[in-house]
């Protein structure tokens, strides 16, 4: 498909106002391949034309659904194991002590794509119901990408999906078949609320949270938008929060409002 | 290096699979049906089977169940690699001692995913 290098430009700089991500242009390739379903849905026929009726804030349905398009929304059930576990193994104890009074905890999935990193959490807590009984676990995913959040909302996965981290022991306790898929069962989906959120804008509405988990979403970011998006996260946690990066990414030198937890990989709390 | 032994029926499995396994750094062997792989476990028990349901001669359920009292000295890892993807099939396979259980069609991913779960990969 001939494309001009003009149209690859408009499509990463609305990528990037809309997300805070930089399309590298040695990746703008890519920009083709995760357009042309797109291009066939809505009959244009071709990428400069799409880039045309985008222009301008034209068509705003149709450039949030180009960068919708354009997100990465990899993701997986229990995603980082041995990180992720020490929320089970040892945070949720702590909390559980610390909030013994209130007995309320707020964990915001921040950039939860389709809903396996949500989910997962939520099975971790459902393992020890006896340590929350009578608990209000308010437990929230936000992403940017509609489709995700859609998705996360149906908790509907495809055979590859489903088989990406999740052991065969949870997936015949938390899911039911759906066709050739597997669906989130009821009481797993009522754990978890879904909704779509842009993390350059202010956090979402009334939220505060406990423990936040953004995990594989600032690596995207320019600098700027990073440290603008960890204050942003300061700024809804609790003082005695944590804040859990993915694997491979840091506050150091990113931020100043965090610190590493001295025992805990991956884990941050507020300076 | 870890050892898995692969069990189908399926040349073209086996084959796809030892690709997949070689490339996740295992030592890969490989047995048509059930009987033969229990004659391998018993030489020399690798540490981890992956195994298909549906085989001539001996199927995987009851290779399971005779590793089960076969005396093997370590018993293997059992991963389950089946296009059986019905509840009943996987609930039996768990009841039966299965550790994981793949749905066939898998790609490396699925592969690498499932043996990490029981500390393979
Ligand atoms: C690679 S996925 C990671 C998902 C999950 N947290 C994990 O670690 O498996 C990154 C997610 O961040 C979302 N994302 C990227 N930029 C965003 C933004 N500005 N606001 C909200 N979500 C964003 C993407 O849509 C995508 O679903
Ligand atoms: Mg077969």
């Amino acid at each position: 498909m001939d494309v001009s290098p003009a149209t690859l430009r408009h499509f990463a700089d609305l990528f990037h106002a809309r997300t805070g991500q930089e399309l590298a242009a040695g990746r703008r390739w890519r920009i083709e391949t995760a357009l042309r379903p797109l291009l066939r849905n809505h009959r244009i026929d071709s990428l400069d034309r799409l880039a045309g009726a985008v222009a301008g804030g034209g068509d705003t349905a149709l450039a949030d659904a180009v960068v919708d398009a354009l997100l990465n929304n990899e993701t997986s059930f229990f995603r980082d194991g041995a990180t992720f576990r020490q929320l089970e193994e040892r945070l949720f104890a702590t909390f559980a002590a610390a909030r013994a009074q209130s007995r309320r905890l707020r964990i915001w999935c921040a950039g939860c794509s389709t809903g396996q990193e949500a989910y997962s959490v939520a099975m971790m807590i459902a393992a020890t119901p006896d340590r929350w009984e009578g608990w209000r676990i308010e437990l929230t995913g936000t992403d940017l990408s509609g489709r995700a959040i859609a998705q996360a909302r149906d908790g509907v996965y495809s055979p590859f999906e489903i088989q990406r981290g999740l052991p065969i022991r949870d997936m015949m306790r938390w899911f039911e078949p759906d066709g050739e898929n597997w669906r989130a069962k009821a009481d797993l989906r009522a754990r978890v609320t879904f909704s779509p959120h842009n993390l350059l804008d202010p956090p979402p509405a009334g939220l505060r949270a406990d423990i936040i988990l953004c995990r594989n979403v600032m690596l995207y970011l320019a600098p700027d938008r990073r440290r603008h998006l960890f204050a942003s996260l300061a700024s809804v946690l609790a003082d005695d929060g944590v804040l859990m990066l993915g694997a491979g990414e840091t506050v150091l030198g990113q931020s100043d409002l965090f610190v590493p937890d001295t025992t805990m990989r991956g884990i941050y709390r507020r300076a | 290096m870890k050892t898995c032994l692969v069990v189908d029926d399926s040349k073209v499995i086996r084959k796809v699979a030892r690709h997949i396994l070689e490339t996740l750094h295992f030592n890969v062997e490989e047995a048509c049906d059930g009987r033969e792989a229990l004659t391998r476990c018993t030489a020399a028990a690798p540490d981890v089977v992956l195994l298909d349901w549906n085989m001539p001669v001996m199927s995987g359920m009851e290779f399971l169940r005779a590793l089960g009292t076969s005396g093997v000295s370590r018993r293997p890892k059992v991963v389950f690699c089946t296009t059986e993807s019905g509840v009943a099939h996987i609930r039996a396979a768990i009841d039966a001692g299965a550790d994981e259980y793949v749905m066939k069609p898998f790609d490396r991913e699925t592969l690498q995913s499932k043996l990490s779960l029981v500390g393979m990969a």
